[in-house]
């Protein structure tokens, strides 16, 4: 069969390459659920499973997907579901890789929204809104920005108005293709890395020097021993295992099918270990470095480490963290707030323009689109699908997005994806892709991590996710299981999150009170409206791989 | 500080800074391959090692 000469896209610059591949990784999560997942495990005891989780999973599925990418790109795919079709025989795998084009639209539905959140902090933190607020009033500002019927500014929707700007830009940097990805990524991570220093060297030299009469035993540094004292016994204690294990899909963006994406990009005899190894660790060190040195040392130095064992949560960057900044007086409070909300917004960006590529790259593939076609749509589904996180957010909707998106999906395409590549592209082929035009020697022992041990790991974490147990107390499971008392589920295991048994619980304890029953019951339709439009999502995007693949049936390019 | 935080704090934040500019320094200093033309094999490809 006659070669046909290449017409695609390319990475201009590899610095480029790497700074949007970094800027995919870093996100909001290095700087919210890094920390928070930290303190939430008991400090210290959480970073030494998280340093081997990323060591024996996240290296080695950043290697999996670079290579997956670049092999895909090699035959014009780019996007996972003509990805996994070129390294599997069967029908099956296109569909498996629908997953990376669904999680990609449905977390930058609500992605775009927090993002909008950070968009819309700059502005406030520049207009001085937060000037002599209490903590309190902080924190209300937040539920009342949320609240959309409730303007903060005068202005009506306000909420609505940022997610409609923030996700026009998005859409705008995306027409504009690689370039326009590359450009942003060049100009948000440095930015990003500055103003994290500048806020890193701010939250190691605070010391006590935020201590007040109301919070008398502040410490910065009682922050950071809780986060660094070393805890050996957690190597024991499966839930921190698990919680390490999901904080690496997070933080690294893999299980999504950016990486893919942008390595689809790639010349095939460009190297791929060296750029994977080089993005990977500098997510790492604005995760371990810089994210571990602002929220939560802040946070302790001026309202203590008992204030943030008990308030450590997705909130404390919007809810608490302008009310410390006004610790530091008015000029300094606009511009740590600038800086601070500044990273979030260059963070999300740079992984939100991501999300868009999978989905251009395969109608532009598949369907010929042109590429501001493509990005035009993207920007519509996702306004489509994201409005309902922005109406609804007090409903549930956002955090089921979160939910069936942004975590069970991951990790289900992780899995796959790994067994694909392993074992039925072939771990020698697969070795082989890796090294090819490699910059680095990788040891060796790495092909026998992918082969081996990444999948028995993404096996144990979809395992614990489907039967969390009550509490998340895995020790005291296992001792209740082998005493013939059974395995009781959480209400957070997927199992019973399928079947909303927390919510019936909650509404069945509300009986004698009519209201909260009532609110509790639209709750429950909301989310499973929710549901509903993911799973339509998901459908809909399967069908359009099954119009692709008649398509490429007719064309004599389908694979057999 | 602790000395078992601050030790565990300056090993994990020196060997991930160390790690990290090593590597984007490679990538800096390492030359790119030159263009050799090129070409999309045939689509049919879980076959085509």
């Amino acid at each position: 069969m006659a070669s046909t000469s290449i017409n695609k896209e390319q990475w201009g610059t590899r610095v480029g390459l790497i700074l949007a591949m970094a800027g995919n990784a870093v996100g909001l999560g290095n700087f919210f659920r890094f920390p928070v997942q930290a303190v939430q495990n008991r400090g210290g005891a959480f970073i030494l499973p998280f340093i081997v989780c990323f060591l024996l999973m996240g290296i080695p599925l950043l290697l999996i997907e670079w290579s997956s990418g670049r092999f895909g790109g090699k035959f014009g795919n780019h996007s996972t579901p003509y990805i996994l079709d070129t390294m599997a025989k069967g029908r099956i795998w296109k569909y498996i890789g629908v997953f990376g084009i669904f999680t990609n639209i449905a977390v930058a539905a609500y992605y775009c929204y927090i993002e909008s959140w950070t968009m819309a902090y700059v502005f406030h933190s520049v207009g001085g809104t937060f000037t002599g607020k209490t903590q309190a009033e902080v924190a209300g500002f937040f539920t009342n920005y949320v609240d959309i019927g409730h303007s903060t500014t005068g202005i009506p929707y306000e909420a609505v108005l940022f997610y409609i700007v923030c996700l026009a830009l998005n859409t705008y940097i995306l027409s504009r293709g690689l370039a326009g990805v590359e450009k942003a990524a060049k100009i948000g991570m440095p930015l990003l890395i500055l103003f994290g220093v500048v806020l890193a060297i701010r939250g190691v030299t605070l010391g006590t020097t935020g201590m007040t009469p109301e919070h008398p035993d502040a410490s910065a540094w009682d922050g950071l021993n809780f986060l660094w004292t070393p805890q050996f016994d957690s190597l024991s204690n499966p839930k921190v295992w698990l919680a390490a294990a999901g904080q690496i899909f997070f933080t690294l963006s893999v299980g999504m099918g950016t990486v893919h994406c942008y390595a689809a990009y790639v010349r095939s005899k460009d190297d791929i270990a060296l750029n994977a190894v080089s993005a990977g660790f500098m997510n790492e060190f604005v995760e371990v470095v810089l994210g571990s040195m602002i929220v939560i040392p802040i946070a302790a130095g001026y309202l203590g480490l008992d204030w943030v064992k008990e308030n450590a949560g997705f909130g404390m960057a919007f809810q608490t963290m302008p009310y410390l900044f006004q610790q530091w007086g008015t000029l300094f409070a606009a511009i740590a707030g600038v800086m601070w909300f500044g990273l979030l917004f260059f963070a999300g960006i740079t992984s939100s323009l991501a999300m868009g590529t999978p989905w251009m790259g395969f109608m532009q593939d598949e369907f010929k689109w042109k590429r501001e076609k493509s990005a035009y749509s993207f920007g519509l589904i996702v306004l489509i699908l994201g409005l309902p996180t922005v109406l609804f957010y007090q409903q549930g909707v956002f955090d089921q997005y979160d939910y069936w998106a942004g975590t069970v999906s991951l990790v289900v395409f992780a899995l796959l994806e790994t067994i694909v590549f392993a074992w039925i592209f072939g771990i020698d082929k697969g070795w082989n892709e890796i090294n090819t035009g490699a910059d680095i020697r990788l040891p060796v022992i790495f092909k026998y991590i992918i082969k081996y041990v990444t999948p028995v790991l993404l096996l144990f974490v979809f395992v614990g996710s489907v039967f969390t147990p009550v509490g998340n107390d895995w020790q005291a499971a296992f001792a209740n299981l082998f005493s013939g008392q059974g395995w009781a589920l959480d209400n957070g295991s997927l199992i019973k999150q399928l079947t909303n048994s927390g919510l019936k619980e909650q509404i069945a304890a509300a009986a004698n009170d009519p209201v909260l029953s009532a609110t509790l019951k639209d709750k429950m339709f909301y989310i499973n409206l929710a549901r509903l439009l993911l799973l339509g999502l998901f459908v809909g995007l399967a069908s359009l791989v099954y119009l692709a693949y008649k398509k490429r049936v007719r064309e004599g390019r389908a694979t057999e | 500080m602790n000395a078992a935080a601050l030790l565990m704090m300056v090993t994990a934040q020196v060997l991930v800074t160390g790690f990290t500019a090593y590597f984007f320094y490679k990538v800096l200093t390492t030359p790119p391959k030159a263009d050799d033309g090129e070409m999309i094999p045939p689509v049919k490809s879980y076959d085509a090692t």
